[in-house]
């Protein structure tokens, strides 16, 4: 499956590991199920090679929160585009739980939704089907002003306008 | 009213740029319909029975003349020449091309309009108090509010795939106008004990096929906190809310089925991580909103104007409609003049080009070009001089917009039903118009009294029966209409759902079984009742009995 980071297509050095394989590939980047992170841990955790997670959009980021430290990549699922759950996940793991490294959108990816999602924070993102790569650029620059505050550092036009009012006030 | 700076105008034109990308990719096989749905619905864009609708999102209910012209010229471009005014303080055009959206769209954003988020599962346009501004008893003028929740809603990136659509309303009175107890959130302006404005915050009222009155989980929220209890009312929606079931996904259900007190634990816990932080909202920024909803330059106005006195007792047709459809408003010297679009045996709501243009022509020589639109599907011209009410009047009644009917029996709520509507079971607006025309008399009507009498087409409950004083709701039985009633249901501060009064009636005997109802009001009433009043008083019974009296 193809996958866009930093705008680019890029190659995919990690794994998915099924629930029921019994041992992980020895230093090779793996994504678990939160269900087998939660049964193993400790013995996960103390792996010495990069790990990452699939969550579903009914797991509770908040008890993965505290840990999200130690992983390399958390991937969040939208099982259908409509879905939206997982686009709270993000925020809360990025804005409540500093969570820094790579965020993975996986499932019904579509170029339409990549502004919501680079905004809620992710930086990562398995295309769904065939568009064209300019769909996927196109989408990247889709809105120049956004409304709302979030964690990916963009400045909300409310703010942009207060400075507007201090410059004029000066 | 609201003028779009740089930042809103690059914005919206983007959002054109994007739909119609959206449709090109449509159109040329790139989007599925499935793919292409939501994007098409977040733009307004419905598919009804016989073609797409556009529905355009007119911000608490707010425009000018110059975007009222706008929309005559949308409706004549691309449409059949009419337009239809919503429950929701929107305007539908019933008959537009796929192809001629993004044009559509793009001349829109042209008078700073748009139909972003009139449909979809994501926070829709806001509405408000139609009388925002210019009513005597307001506190706060609720468009400044709804204003910031419309710019933080747009395009929200959290909250664009919801598990249902999401309404907020906003009230600045404590005389509810909005509907504020049967929306997902409703707001309500009240003092604390210092005198400060807040709001009461009403989460999980609604309609549609589970009504429910909405449950207040915070009593009086600071201004300044507004934002970030709605998001924080918002995540726990978009995370809890019910995906299983499409007929049980409205915030209402999951308020029902955790109970308001959960709600509010969960929502205030959520609120306490992100209290106080980029959402929360400055004394500057407020104020650079308000800016815009400054009053306009009144003149010293005669509170007598002799002219207007005069008309009054020459005149039968203007006395009433003084009566009905003018109310006092905050300055003195003024009125605000009340458009019914509620004609004689016409389709409620409904407005053509010319009535259109004729309205902006009126508003700027009478009411500084601002025009209003109301749920109850009526216009409003809200700062019209009391001298100036005569002039006012003779334009309405030229254009059809004089009916003296505001608040009686033939003003009535329908949604499309039927007619339009791919959902419908049944009619609407027909059964409308049979009843405006069997109360023609007005001073009947008006000897009748206040009377809200809504009608839905389905149980979806797009013409709001559940709250009209008298709800007709149309059913299929076998391949036949047939029409529901309930009695009691009233959407003000003191909200009330309806009762089924007995079994449904069949479509040719609407009309008379309306026609009983108000009999027996008539004959129940004691001095000075409304007939919720009366009915609240003597309950259903008297009234069941004789309208299922054998003939």
């Amino acid at each position: 499956m193809p996958l866009l980071r930093n705008g680019a297509l890029s190659d995919d050095e990690w794994q998915r590991v099924a629930d029921d394989a019994a041992s992980l590939p020895a230093g090779a980047a793996v994504i678990v199920s939160f269900t087998r992170f939660r049964a193993e841990r400790e013995t996960l955790l103390a792996r010495n090679a990069p790990m990452g997670v699939l969550l579903k959009n009914i797991d509770p980021v908040e008890e993965l929160g505290p840990d999200g430290a130690r992983f390399a990549l958390i991937a969040l699922e939208f099982p259908k585009f409509s879905d939206g759950r997982a686009y709270s996940q993000a925020r809360l793991l990025r804005e409540r739980y500093g969570f820094t490294g790579e965020l993975r959108a996986t499932g019904q990816v579509l170029p339409d939704q990549l502004h919501h999602m680079r905004r809620c924070g992710f930086d990562a993102f398995e295309l769904a089907k065939g568009e064209p790569l300019e769909a996927w650029r196109r989408a990247l620059h889709t809105f120049t002003a956004v409304y709302q505050p979030t964690g990916d550092g963009r400045i909300p036009v409310s703010a942009l306008r207060r400075r507007l009012f201090a410059a004029a006030a000066d | 009213m609201y003028r779009y700076d740089e930042y809103d105008h690059a914005f919206v034109a983007e959002r054109v740029a994007q739909f119609r990308d959206q449709v090109r990719r449509r159109l040329a096989g790139e989007l599925t319909e499935d793919e292409f749905k939501p994007l098409r619905l977040q733009n307004g864009l419905y598919l009804q029975l016989h073609a797409y609708m556009l529905r355009i999102a007119i911000p608490y209910g707010t425009l000018s003349s110059k975007q009222f012209r706008m929309l005559a010229h949308i409706a004549r471009r691309y449409d059949r020449g009419y337009g239809h005014f919503t429950t929701r303080q929107n305007l539908q055009f019933n008959w537009i091309r796929l192809e001629d959206a993004p044009d559509a769209l793009a001349d829109l954003a042209k008078v700073e309009m748009h139909a972003i988020q009139t449909s979809g599962n994501c926070i829709r346009n806001v509405t408000a108090d139609h009388w925002a501004g210019v009513a005597i008893d307001e506190i706060e003028d609720p468009r400044i509010w709804c204003e910031i929740i419309r710019q933080w809603s747009t395009v929200h990136p959290e909250f664009s795939f919801l598990p249902r659509k999401f309404k907020i309303a906003v009230t600045g009175s404590p005389n509810d106008r909005a509907a504020v107890r049967v929306h997902d959130i409703g707001l309500r302006m009240l003092r604390d004990e210092q005198g400060e404005p807040g709001f009461e915050v009403i989460v999980g009222g609604g309609l549609g096929r589970t009504p429910m009155i909405g449950k207040t989980i915070r009593a009086f929220l600071p201004k300044q906190d507004l934002l970030s209890y709605l998001e924080a009312i918002m995540r726990v929606y978009n995370r809890y809310g019910r995906r299983d079931n499409i007929y049980k996904a409205r915030i209402k259900i999951l308020v029902h089925e955790i109970g308001a007190e959960e709600m509010r634990r969960q929502v205030e816990e959520e609120w306490e991580q992100i209290r106080g932080g980029a959402l929360d909202l400055p004394q500057d920024v407020i104020d650079g909103i308000a800016r815009h909803f400054a009053p306009p330059p009144y003149q010293v106005q005669p509170v007598f104007a002799p002219e207007t006195e005069r008309l009054r007792f020459e005149d039968r047709d203007f006395a009433l409609w003084l009566r009905s459809n003018v109310v006092p408003h905050r300055q003195p010297g003024y009125a605000i003049v009340n458009l019914s679009l509620k004609p004689e045996g016409a389709p409620p709501g409904d407005s053509s080009a010319a009535q259109m243009d004729a309205v902006a022509d009126l508003a700027d020589a009478y009411s500084f070009g601002e025009i209003r639109v109301t749920h109850e599907q009526n216009l409003v011209l809200p700062h019209v001089a009391v001298a100036d009410l005569p002039a006012v009047w003779r334009g309405l009644v030229r254009i059809g917009f004089a009916t003296p009917n505001l608040g009686l029996v033939s003003d009535i709520i329908a949604c499309p039903g039927l007619d339009y509507c791919a959902l419908a079971n049944a009619r609407a607006i027909p059964v409308a118009q049979r009843i405006s025309t069997r109360f023609a008399d007005l001073a009947r009507q008006h000897d009748i009294g206040e009377l809200k009498i809504k009608i839905s087409g389905c149980i979806n409950a797009c013409g709001h029966h559940h709250v009209g004083h008298i709800g007709i709701l149309g059913v299929d039985k076998n391949g036949t209409e047939f029409y529901q009633i309930t009695l009691g249901g009233h959407a003000g501060d003191d909200v009330s759902l309806g009762s089924i009064v007995g079994p449904a009636v069949p479509a040719d005997q609407v009309v008379e079984a309306i026609e009983s109802l108000v009999d027996t009001y008539l004959k129940e009433r004691r001095d000075g009742e409304r007939f919720l009043d009366t009915y609240r008083r003597v309950g259903t019974a008297p009234f069941k009995e004789r309208l299922y009296a054998p003939a």
